[in-house]
């Protein structure tokens, strides 16, 4: 086989795996109370943002990795990583001026900038490394008041809303890595849907990972006021190299009264290759409050990428009538392992929520489903309903449950379904007998298992979740 | 044309085809009978491709191709179709997209233009209608909490859409009452042509009243022991399978 094949057949399999030449500047190895400090000069910083996040610093170095999860990996060496790179040039002011290089990389990864090219009804915020390096149709969002910006430039531009809510959801001492996040994160979105406001367009962020040893740490924060409707996705992608690289990120959701945040996540990052070597550690801490009386917030996610998925979008159902919900698809090929899940912490008065889960683990993967519900004793009248459904493609793949129920409210309602099944050989002989292939019988069906997570995300991306999803499993049978 | 040659095959160590000698030549619809475990939905298996079934000794050649090293999603691109005695079902995936996906592979690869959403639901609208099906049957999930009688008539959908050459019944009326049994009937007779052949394995005479076979082979102990005309399943009918399998 000649080399140009060989590089088509990886291509198809992760086919987001190329590299961008482009100028970069990177700050020196290893983290320190200096690169912090350099980080915030070069984001231009107020006094009260170096503060943040030098006490976070200070914590993250008390703090040890969690060890809970059903994941194995060789030590990080935090002080062998970059903590910032970013392209050379000065950062854009418009479209216009954003590298062609850049532009060509986000269109090679079906995300064209360009506003008149771009999806109908979808504005981008584009994170390249360490940097937004591009946000489209900010000035029809502004229109309708919406905010819809780096969170770098929110801290200059809107410090008093980024102050008001900015480590309210996760506080930088919740975890080792959103201590970590807090202290050197370099750039994410930010959203601000302003009361009564229906945001016009889908926002969604487009998460690249391109420069090598760099650990990425971005940091979303959206806020929606009473009333507001925001739907928000992001993607993810990195290029496949031999080596891990650390991803680290912090998402935090704020609902004020009667306001719903729609966040959807299409996780694809670098997987590792077939034998597990690279591929991204994917360490993230989200969650969101349901603060005021009748917000909802829901979490749609499809993880088909990543070394190591750590990840558990949570709900904090506050307001009373509060709800929230948490739809999964979680996918483990070759040696990819996921540990995965969410937490709903209800506090208020007839909160309801609902998780469904669906996990499935091919090759010699590990996926875990790890979730808590929580009743705490003001929470009268909660409801929780869990579905958790485990699917195994082949005998060398292991998949597990693990549910954590906690009622202190003796009106609660809690219930957990379950089930672990496989793909059977009659119901691939049935599609093959049709003039299926083999593969695309194991995509059916399993986006088949998947359909009830699917059809919560936003029309434009269920399609491409569900190629992702076969695109992911190619090798893994027969 | 169907030609099987002296057709071995085994699951595990256990043989249960020994020697089946079979040629159904294009346009003619033969039935096969036999007793319950003879081997008739092994035959249906190895001349579709399923896993498990060694073919130890013999040939099958269909349209003068030995089709026994095929895949079975290249079988049913060369027009080779099953309808399962006991359909399958896909949890989650709908009946219309399974339709779409399986048509268009075959249409793909058979070098014709594939079908677009619409164009295809116009099609598969008018064939279960023709079916007498609720419309409801497309929106629903492959063969789930489908009734048996549903499931024998999506069978039925499929093969019409997919347009065989080779349809294999596999106790397809098993199981009907007599109006779904005419529905499948007039749905292979509505196939019939120079360029269709099927085979029908039942247990009933009375679907051979709607579908009126050029032969009739008995399939006994792993072969055939009789073949004839139409009359041969009268006959079976009223003196059963006893004696035959010594033959
Ligand atoms: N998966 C299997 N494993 C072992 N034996 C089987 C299997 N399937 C069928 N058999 C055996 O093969 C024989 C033929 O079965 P089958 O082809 O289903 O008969 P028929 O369709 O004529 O009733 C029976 O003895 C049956 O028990
Ligand atoms: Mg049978």
């Amino acid at each position: 086989m000649s080399v140009s094949t060989v590089e088509a057949l990886a291509e198809q399999k992760y086919k987001y795996g190329f590299t961008t030449e482009i100028a970069m500047e990177e700050f020196p190895r290893g983290l320190s109370e200096e690169i912090v400090r350099l980080i915030s000069a070069r984001k231009g910083e107020p006094d009260w943002m170096l503060e943040w996040r030098l006490k976070a610093y200070a914590l993250w170095r008390k703090m040890e990795e969690p060890d809970w999860a059903r994941i194995k990996h060789p030590p990080i060496d935090y002080d062998d990583l970059y903590y910032y790179a970013a392209p050379a040039a000065p950062a854009p002011k418009s479209l216009d001026e954003v590298d062609p290089e850049l532009l060509k990389t986000y269109e090679k990864l079906g995300i064209p900038l360009n506003e008149r090219a771009a999806l109908a009804g979808v504005a981008v915020d584009a994170v390249f490394d360490s940097v937004s390096v591009a946000t489209t149709f900010r000035e029809t969002l502004s229109k309708a008041g919406v905010i819809f910006c780096p969170i770098s430039e929110a801290v200059r531009e809107h410090p008093e809303l980024v102050r008001q809510y900015l480590g309210t959801v996760v506080p930088a001492a919740d975890n080792f890595f959103a201590a970590l996040n807090s202290a050197v994160f370099s750039d994410g979105s930010f959203v601000y849907i302003p009361k009564g406001v229906r945001c016009p367009m889908e926002l969604s962020t487009y998460f690249r990972i391109n420069a090598r040893n760099t650990g990425q740490f971005e940091r979303t924060l959206i806020i929606a006021d009473d009333e507001a409707t925001v739907s928000y996705l992001e993607g993810c992608t990195a290029p496949m190299r031999d080596e891990n690289q650390l991803h680290a990120a912090v998402v935090e959701l704020v609902a004020l009264e009667g306001a719903k945040i729609k966040y959807s996540t299409v996780q694809n990052w670098y997987p590792g290759d077939e034998q597990g070597r690279g591929g991204i550690y994917n360490f993230v801490t989200k969650r969101g409050a349901c603060r005021g009386r009748n917000s909802k917030i829901s979490w749609t996610q499809v993880e088909t990428g990543s070394a190591i998925t750590w990840k558990y979008p949570s709900c904090i159902l506050q307001g009373e009538g509060s709800v929230g919900e948490f739809y999964s698809v979680a996918l483990t090929n070759n040696f990819q392992q996921a540990d995965t899940g969410t937490k709903m912490i209800h506090l208020g008065r007839n909160t309801t929520s609902t998780i469904i889960s669906k996990g499935i683990s091919a090759g010699h993967s590990n996926n875990t489903y790890r979730g808590l519900v929580k009743i705490m004793a003001g929470a009268q009248g909660a409801r929780n309903f869990t579905q958790c459904d485990s699917l195994l493609i082949g005998d060398q793949c292991g998949a597990h449950t693990v549910p954590y129920i906690e009622s202190r409210n003796a009106s609660a309602k809690v219930e957990h379904e379950a089930t672990t099944s496989k793909i059977a050989e009659d119901q691939l002989f049935y599609c093959r007998s049709r003039g299926l292939s083999q593969e695309d019988a194991v995509g059916l069906i399993v986006n088949g298992f998947c359909k009830d997570v699917l059809k919560e995300l936003p029309m434009e991306f269920a399609v491409e979740a569900q190629k992702l999803l076969s695109v992911s499993l190619e090798g893994s049978v027969g | 044309m169907l030609e099987i040659k002296n057709l071995h095959a085994r699951i595990g160590e256990k043989e249960i085809l020994k020697g089946v000698n079979l040629s159904i030549p294009d346009g003619q619809i033969h039935a096969i009978m036999g007793p319950n475990g003879a081997g008739k939905s092994t035959l249906s298996y190895v001349l579709s491709g399923r896993d498990g079934y060694e073919v130890t000794e013999g040939e099958v050649l269909y349209n003068g191709a030995n089709i026994l090293e095929m895949a079975p999603e290249d079988r049913a691109i060369a027009g080779i179709f099953l309808a399962f005695q006991y359909p399958v079902e896909l949890p989650g995936v709908g009946n219309a997209n399974f339709l779409r996906t399986a048509l268009n592979a075959i249409r793909r690869k058979r070098g014709q233009e594939e079908l677009d959403a619409v164009a295809f639901l116009k099609l598969a609208r008018a064939v279960v209608k023709s079916l007498h099906m609720k419309e409801d049957f497309l929106k629903r999930n492959v063969n789930v909490g489908f009734s048996g009688g549903e499931k024998k008539r999506n069978e039925m959908l499929q093969m019409t859409l997919l347009q065989p050459g080779l349809a294999i019944l596999d106790e397809t009326d098993s199981g009907l009452d007599i109006d779904a049994l005419k529905i499948v009937a007039d749905g292979v007779n509505a196939l019939r042509s120079e360029k269709f052949s099927a085979l029908v394995i039942t247990h009933y005479q009375r679907l051979l009243d709607h579908i009126i076979p050029d032969m009739v082979h008995v399939l006994a102990g792993g072969r055939i022991v009789r073949s004839g005309s139409a009359a041969l399943a009268l006959e079976l009918e009223e003196h059963g399978y006893a004696g035959l399998e010594a033959a």
